[in-house]
């Protein structure tokens, strides 16, 4: 169990982290690939106050080693869900699950324009875990829509298990296994009835019984059934409370400008309010 | 009383009478542990009334198929041996204890 489960690991997500651990609570990070993020695809950023000139990549290392030094835990990996019980959030991780007191919401944007069908289909051939779901079809054709820089390796994780797979995407991917067909598609709908029967990818049809839909991270309400928005963005307080007690949001995800040096503020203002909410529900209880 | 495992053999015997609740599970997935303490803590608050069970899909695949079960953790709700209902991915304890109070 930890004290905060920060969800990114952004300037938002590891200065949560930072101002968190400064508290003392324990605080674990959980963020999706590194070359996801958006300050990662920076090529150079010019108004992050006293680092002009700087590269997004060199920015993110620096904050990822701060957040290491501060004692923070970073794991890897997507997050699938987040329940609340009680004082305690449940968090499914892949094929893990963790326990923490508070959250902070720290994804990014993601742009959760749903694929046709996706909605429609989901738990009747479409899925978000590989690893949770990929045993189920062992032996019949799947298509893997990759959004994650991750998503590869997922494909190529599908395969060994003995999945058929098709990789979609619309740019080419690295390291995919070369018995692995790709089809370039923007935009892939998924066609059924009762269930997934296929994938329209273009000007292609793939028939498959499974849709794996690989991005880097889930949509905020996905994640978190009945969490408050406002237009598009997670609704936040001063605090960066959100609707839900015990969880934060901060950074893109809660809002314009999309700017490191306003990521970097909230994340702080959301560690601390985090950090005040766990040692509020850990008096009530001792 | 705790949860009830079940096998592919023992399956329609013990969910021949009256309401149950199955939860197909693997020990490789994510939400299905985050789902575990909530299905054992229905299988105490109902105990009596209704039968709470897991079927562990990697031991299991034949049930899984059955029932088609195509992403896990499903929960699928059975009266006298006949599905009425399922529920796909996890949700919060109200949803479950919603269809078995609507249907007990």
């Amino acid at each position: 169990m930890y004290d905060i489960a920060v969800i990114g690991g952004g300037p938002a997500g590891l200065s949560a982290a930072v101002q968190a651990r400064a508290r003392g609570k324990s605080v674990l990070v959980v963020s999706g690939d590194r070359r996801d993020n958006a300050l990662y695809k920076t090529p150079q950023i010019d108004n992050y106050l006293g680092f002009w000139g700087i590269t997004g990549q060199e920015l993110l290392d620096r904050f990822h080693a701060h957040a290491a030094e501060a004692g923070a835990e970073e794991k890897e990996g997507r997050v699938l869900n987040i329940m609340p019980m009680g004082d305690t959030f449940y968090l499914s991780i892949g094929s893990d699950m963790e326990q923490a007191r508070a959250v902070v919401l720290a994804t990014g944007v993601v742009r959760a324009n749903k694929y046709p069908g996706e909605e429609a289909f989901l738990g009747r051939g479409v899925s978000y875990c590989a690893t949770c779901d990929g045993m189920l079809y062992r032996g019949k054709e799947v298509a893997v829509i990759g959004k994650a820089a991750d998503a590869p390796q997922e494909a190529n994780y599908l395969q060994e298990l003995g999945c058929k797979v098709t990789y979609v995407s619309d740019k080419a991917p690295e390291h995919l296994r070369t018995d692995i067909p790709f089809v370039k598609a923007p935009r892939p709908e998924i066609l059924g009835e009762q269930a997934v029967t296929g994938l329209r990818a273009g000007s292609v049809t793939i028939p498959c019984e499974g849709v794996f839909i690989l991005r880097s991270s889930m949509a905020p309400a996905d994640l978190l059934p009945g969490l408050a928005l406002e237009e598009g963005y997670i609704r936040v307080d001063r605090n960066m409370a959100t609707s839900v007690p015990g969880v934060f949001a901060a950074g893109d995800c809660a809002g314009l400008p999309l700017q490191v040096s306003k990521a970097v503020g909230e994340g702080l203002v959301a560690g601390l309010r985090a950090a005040e909410y766990v040692d509020q529900i850990t008096n009530q209880k001792g | 009383m705790s949860i009830i495992h079940l096998t592919n053999e023992a399956f329609d015997k013990a969910v021949s009478n009256g309401i149950s609740m199955v939860d197909f599970w693997a020990s490789w997935c994510g939400p299905c542990k985050m789902l575990a303490p909530v299905m054992e803590d229905l299988a105490g608050k109902y105990e009596g009334k209704a039968l709470v069970g897991k079927v562990n899909v990697d031991d299991e695949l034949d049930l899984a198929r059955r029932f088609g079960v195509m992403s896990i953790p499903t929960v699928v709700f059975l009266k006298d041996g006949k599905e009425f209902d399922r529920k796909v991915g996890v949700m919060p304890p109200q949803a479950y204890t919603a269809v078995l109070d609507g249907n007990l």
